[in-house]
């Protein structure tokens, strides 16, 4: 009876696993075919001889590798400004005392309620103004500090002993030093969470870079592989590549740093 | 004195942020809604005009919205308790104590979560290749004839259903899991000292002590599939027929296509109000629930 309940409920997973996995490895399978290898039926699984001629289309013809260049600064200019706005804000709203901490943060809370995508006609007249629509600016600008961010250091940052701070206080380190020297490194596990999930994240967003980038020399890899999957409807093998130069970064920044990121992800569902 | 100088030198640049790039866009479009402004007032603002509910009562009229709206809604209706049962599911397999590799499995299953949603669509429209898709040709295998499934209006929504559920459902699993391993072992004893069969522990223990999350998930998951975008403007533009047109999809083309500002912010507004709307009734029902 238990042996037949485990077959059954190990037998379900790697049913389930085949399902969400094979589609990725098959993706990177089809990048390796030669053009037209994949359009057969029935549909080949891996290639008959391996060529990364895909590849070198992408980066050559079809201009991927600025994109690519547009995703990685775009990523990690995000990532950077945010984590210094957001962990600053978050250990304040835990730690410090000031006039209307908690109604400011109360309203905050609330706005989690509010879809991005409601902001996004007068956000893009804005950034139209500011000069910065159709820049990394029109990116960067709008996402250099977020609710969801402030909230989770919040939330670690709660839970440091006053007396830490204190003992700085005394020994006459300045706010900033204490900050620097004594905040930082002990939050040290929620910025590494914050950071993977808010650079999988920025690597990810599609409809916000869609609106504000226009110029193909500026989109960033999602943006571009959907317009370029829009033109070459036919070329399967071409977008597969193109596919894997989307994802692959961040399927191997997630595998290397799960830990983190599940981490997130719950800290994240609390928000409700 | 000074510490509340300095406090307000940490909130002061993120909150500029939020404030100008996140409340102020907000307030912003509301004011929109009730004007006219389209591609003339985009280049003189002089050709704006307030026109109260106007744009409101207009999309009421406009047979595309209506069709967006049902179309989302059949995406929701479909899609929710598809994602949040298989999301239960594994969640329950990943946490029995006959598992093999736990930490494998877990990790496989959320996989598809963190790819990059454009990219997982391009290999779906390819799976879903009416002559060279897998698809098609797994079924042909058990003998089921061809299906034409982004082509063909009564398939595409189920199409993006079953992609956007392969996507999304690993999010819930590693929540739920969550729940289930934060359920105190005590309780399922005291449980089988009393003689509850398995069912019946899962009936009394594990759903009244996951039914706080699982209010929380459908929240989160029903709010985020009415954001339905990306997955029709990738694998069928909306088509065929219109028949993956969302909401959000036709905010996009009504107001970056059409320039049609004043109207797509309207747009947004009112699928706000309903998620706002759903979500508040979500609450209430689960408090009813929780003091019955």
């Amino acid at each position: 009876m238990r042996g037949l309940a485990g077959l059954l409920v190990n037998g379900l997973l790697i049913g389930g696993a085949t399902i969400t996995v094979l589609p990725l490895v098959w993706m990177v399978s089809v990048s390796l075919m030669s053009p037209g290898e994949a359009s057969t039926f029935p549909p080949p699984l891996l290639p008959g001889h391996v060529t990364f001629a895909n590849y070198r289309e992408l980066f050559a013809h079809a201009g991927m590798g600025r994109n690519l260049v547009n995703s990685v600064v775009l990523t990690i200019a995000v990532t950077l400004v945010s984590l210094l706005f957001n962990v600053a804000a978050g250990y304040a709203f835990a730690k410090l005392r000031f006039a209307g901490r908690d109604r400011i943060f109360k309203i905050l809370l609330g706005a989690l309620v509010i879809p991005a995508q409601v902001a996004m006609v007068p956000l893009f007249l804005l950034l139209k103004h500011l000069g910065l629509v159709n820049t990394y600016g029109g990116v960067l600008v709008p996402a250099m500090a977020s609710v969801f961010g402030i909230f989770v250091v919040r939330q670690y940052a709660l839970s440091v002993p006053d007396e830490l701070l204190e003992a700085a206080r005394i020994d006459g380190a300045n706010e900033f030093r204490i900050f620097r020297s004594v905040i930082v490194p002990v939050l040290r596990p929620i910025v590494v969470t914050l950071a993977v999930f808010t650079s999988l994240g920025t690597w990810n967003d599609f409809m916000w870079p869609l609106i504000v980038l226009n110029d193909s020399e500026l989109y960033t890899l999602p943006v571009a592989l959907a317009s370029l999957s829009r033109e070459h409807v036919q070329d399967n093998e071409l977008m597969m590549a193109a596919s894997v130069l989307t994802t692959l970064p961040v399927l191997v920044v997630f595998l290397v740093l799960q830990r983190y990121y599940i981490q997130g992800l719950m800290l994240g569902s609390v928000k409700g | 004195m000074r510490a509340v100088g300095a406090a307000w030198c940490f909130v002061a640049p993120a909150l500029l942020v939020i404030a100008v790039f996140f409340f102020l866009p907000v307030f912003a479009a509301l004011a929109m809604s009730l004007t006219d402004f389209d591609i003339y007032a985009l280049a003189d603002g002089r050709n704006l005009r307030l026109v109260g509910l106007h744009n409101y009562a207009q999309l009421l009229q406009t047979p595309l919205f209506w069709q967006a709206f049902g179309n989302t809604l059949y995406f929701v209706v479909v899609g929710v308790p598809l994602s949040i049962t298989i999301s239960f599911g594994t969640a329950l397999l990943l946490h029995s104590k006959l598992v093999k590799f736990p930490a494998f499995f877990r990790t496989a299953l959320f996989a598809p979560v963190v790819t990059t949603l454009v990219a997982v669509a391009v290999i779906w429209r390819y799976l879903f290749h009416p002559h060279y898709g897998w698809l098609n040709y797994t079924l042909s295998r058990i003998g089921i004839a061809p299906i034409d499934w982004l082509g063909d209006p009564h398939w595409a929504m189920p199409a993006i259903i079953v992609f956007a559920v392969w996507k999304n459902f690993g999010y819930n699993m590693i929540i739920l899991l969550a729940g289930l391993q934060s359920i105190p072992e005590q309780l399922y004893e005291a449980a089988r000292i009393d003689g509850a069969s398995m069912w019946r522990q899962f009936r009394h223990v594990t759903l009244p002590m996951l039914a706080p999350i699982v209010t929380m998930v459908n929240i989160l998951t029903i709010a985020g599939y009415f954001q339905l975008f990306a997955e029709p403007y990738v694998m069928t533009q909306g088509g065929p027929l219109q028949s993956t047109v969302s909401v959000l999809y036709f905010m996009y083309e009504e107001g970056f296509k059409w320039w049609n500002l004043g109207s797509a912010s309207a747009v947004a507004f009112v699928l706000f109000l309903f998620i706002f709307g759903l979500t508040a009734l979500q609450l209430r029902l689960a408090r009813w629930q929780s003091a019955a």
